[in-house]
């Protein structure tokens, strides 16, 4: 069988999409289809989802799924892209970057996707990210690394949904400084994404006259923490964790039981806690530290009536739990990034006047060209702001603390805060 | 730290990994020195221990404990039933062939671990435990001509650990009594002598062989269910306690418990000193090469008898 046959369109979001057409044949439904009627073909854009299903990225797999899900469904109930109904064809990557450049070149060659996206394990962007590049196809990462803006990728890829890790620590180093002390430990995975930590915050830290006094690096596949902890200074101040992989609850627990009474301050990255319910056994000695939140995982007293629509779209209650079962907790810092990255490339498509994978360097130019992103439906975590030259978007940093169980937003760090200087300018390569 | 409480805590960490690794690869070395069976799968044998655990756990509903003492007695059983199951479908059928037995069971690795996935998913679930108190440990120190008392930061222990340290040794003495006083272990010892003799006497080798091979995983499941109030539950659980378990086993001799009693204490204290002071990774080369020091210098083992 020839890879064009296994790429055939398949027939039911089409069909749905035109039936959502037929249903809102009022007049409201009138300028799209007009719409339609000047797409030069009905076929649906097909968006290429790498999606970490398996493997230590699994619990960030299965809701970026959903975000993704939702986020679709949405933009095809408003018509679609160009009038055309958006389709996801998801594959697992593993969490592995090898595996993950093998998806990127089957979404390209096999199922013949316009754009990949949604990968987040920065070993698997870094991975993948090269493929993308030789293969000239549009890659949107939701990745939080600094890889994209420090110019170690290519002009493929764009990360236009989700801030990245140096300007979200450069936000966090005055806080931690005149709040919680000088004398910094950090733990951190033992990766691109760990590495980053490690050099942005100490470099912030040190700027703001802060020191760091220990750097302990953690396997993100590890299952045991305790026998990492006494190599923690005991002068440290303040502990500064961040962690991923199976094992995190593991991890924070264990750290609870090494301090016991006696803890430093303690500032995380909500990492640490991502998909895992705060409360817990175990985790009671969190109250009154304080977590970096990419987006508030719980109501806050001022809701926007983005994050109301954003939650109800997504299925999530007020704790950042699904709807069905409360003890499913969503990873709420980071997925809100695949649904602003498809409002992204709404935008750039249809800036563009995308049809097909001819106009791919078009998409590109158009998504550089974006920069203000107000806060809106499309953009529930807050206004942003885009850089086309470094591909990396830059908006608003949440510090909350642990109180009563919940985690209530105590200080908002703007954008003016995360940016730095550019490090390279990707328009001048070319497509 | 200190280097006193250091070490003091790096050994209850060692001891807690000694004692889950004993159980474990027990069972490994029984399956092994019993039946001549390499069992690849039992890894797999311990995850799904974790696995049941958590479920049977969260089907308890409101009680920890009620829930903990379920899972350890009903995950070891299923486990172990299922193993039985495998060796009367797969293994018998193969004859008990070293070379096929290898492959069978690296089929049934995978076959267990896909199961797993597909039906209890990729994340890593945690089992609370029935009792958790945090326990600081003291030291002693030389300070102004007398000795003085003092509480190092960040030592300390947590009851349920300490309880995993004594439910291993019970279990391991439990195994040793089985199969050294009991009719069971005395026709177990009678079939790992010979087979052939064994059954020419009336024993039931084959049933022998079954139950066998269902204690082996019922071991490692308990170890599952011992160990996952602390760590989680994932699929993949199964890959590393498998390497360590062979690890052991190769070391203290393959088919002798005592010395994988011992290799086990050697390699879970040493990972866990090791691994405290210096770093994980080295504690893994160095456990890797001891067992390249014990296949050239002393093939059978610290423990084992020499093939004949």
């Amino acid at each position: 069988m020839s890879a064009a046959d296994t790429s055939k369109p398949v027939s039911t979001s089409r069909r749905k999409a035109l039936k959502t057409l037929a249903a809102g044949a009022g007049a409201a439904a009138l300028p799209m289809w007009a719409r339609f009627a000047q797409a030069q073909s009905s076929e649906p854009i097909r968006i290429g989802f790498q999606k970490h299903a398996t493997g230590i990225g699994a619990a960030y797999g299965r809701w970026y799924d959903r975000t993704t899900q939702a986020a679709v469904k949405l933009i095809n109930e408003a018509g679609g892209i160009n009038g055309r109904p958006v389709e996801i064809i998801t594959e697992d990557d593993g969490t592995d970057p090898k595996r993950g450049a093998e998806v990127v070149e089957k979404f390209a060659t096999q199922y013949k996707t316009d754009i990949v996206f949604g990968t987040l394990f920065s070993h698997v962007v870094i991975g993948s990210a090269p493929r993308a590049g030789e293969l000239k196809i549009p890659y949107f990462v939701v990745s939080e690394g600094h890889h994209v803006a420090s110019g170690a990728l290519n002009r493929w890829t764009l990360q236009p949904g989700i801030t990245d890790v140096k300007s979200q620590v450069q936000a966090m180093a005055p806080f931690v400084k005149e709040n919680l002390g000088k004398k910094v430990t950090m733990i951190f995975p033992d990766f691109a994404f760990g590495h980053d930590h490690r050099d942005f915050f100490s470099a912030a830290m040190k700027a703001q006259g802060g020191e760091i006094v220990g750097l302990i690096a953690i396997p993100p596949t590890e299952t045991s923490f305790t026998r990492y902890f006494p190599k923690i200074p005991r002068e440290t101040e303040v502990i500064y964790h961040v962690m991923v992989g199976p094992g995190v609850l593991t991890f924070v627990k264990e750290m609870g039981e090494f301090f016991g009474p006696s803890s430093p301050e303690i500032f995380g990255f909500i990492d640490s806690l991502e998909a895992v319910d705060l409360n817990s056994p175990g985790l009671e000695f969190l109250d009154g530290t304080y977590f970096w939140e990419g987006y508030p995982r719980y109501v806050q007293p001022d809701q926007t009536p983005y994050d109301r629509f954003y939650r109800a779209a997504v299925g999530l209650d007020e704790n950042g739990a699904a709807l069905e079962d409360p003890r499913d907790v969503a990873t709420m810092a980071h997925m809100f990034g695949c649904w602003e990255t498809l409002h992204v490339i709404k935008q750039g498509m249809e800036a563009a006047d995308y049809q097909g994978p001819a106009d791919r360097a078009r998409l590109i130019e158009a998504v550089e060209a974006i920069t203000d992103m107000p806060h809106s439906n499309e953009h529930p975590q807050g206004a942003k702001l885009f850089n086309g030259r470094t591909h990396q978007v830059f908006g608003p940093q949440y510090i909350s603390k642990v109180t009563g169980g919940k985690l209530l937003v105590t200080h908002t760090a703007p954008i003016e805060d995360t940016l730095y200087p550019d490090e390279v300018d990707y328009t001048t390569q070319p497509l | 730290m200190d280097f006193g409480p250091y070490l003091l805590l790096a050994s209850l960490e060692g001891a807690v990994l000694a004692s889950v690794l004993a159980l474990m690869a027990s069972g490994l070395s029984l399956v092994f020195g019993v039946m001549r069976v390499v069992n690849v799968a039992h890894g797999e044998f311990y995850m799904l221990g974790a696995v049941l655990a958590w479920w049977v756990a969260s089907l308890a509903g409101g009680s920890v404990v009620l829930g903990f003492v379920l899972a350890l007695v009903l995950a070891p059983l299923i486990v172990g039933a299922i193993a039985a199951t495998a060796d009367i479908v797969v293994l018998r059928r193969l004859s008990y062939d070293p070379e096929r037995t290898i492959v069978a069971t690296i089929g049934l690795l995978y076959i267990i671990q896909q199961l797993t996935l597909m039906s209890y998913g990729p994340e890593a679930r945690p089992v609370v435990a029935p009792f958790n108190t945090r326990l600081a440990i003291p030291w002693f120190e030389f300070a102004d001509g007398g000795l003085r008392m003092y509480w190092p930061w960040g030592l300390s222990t947590t009851s349920y650990k300490l309880f995993v340290i004594f439910a291993a040794v019970a279990v391991l003495l439990g195994i040793r009594v089985m199969m050294t006083r009991s009719r069971a272990g005395l026709l177990m010892r009678a079939t790992q002598q010979d087979r052939e003799i064994a059954q020419a006497f009336g024993i039931p080798v084959e049933r022998v062989y079954a139950v066998v091979f269902g204690i082996g995983a019922g071991l490692a499941a308990l170890a599952g269910v011992l160990i996952v109030p602390i760590q989680q539950a994932h699929y993949l659980m199964g890959l590393d306690a498998l390497l360590l378990s062979f690890i052991v086993v190769i070391i203290g001799g393959l088919g002798s418990l005592a010395g994988t009693v011992i290799a086990a204490v050697l390699i879970g204290m040493s990972e866990g000193i090791i691994s405290v002071f210096f770093s994980p990774t080295l504690a893994k080369i160095i456990a890797t090469l001891l067992v390249a020091f014990v296949l050239v210098f002393r093939p059978q083992g610290l423990m084992g008898k020499r093939v004949r």
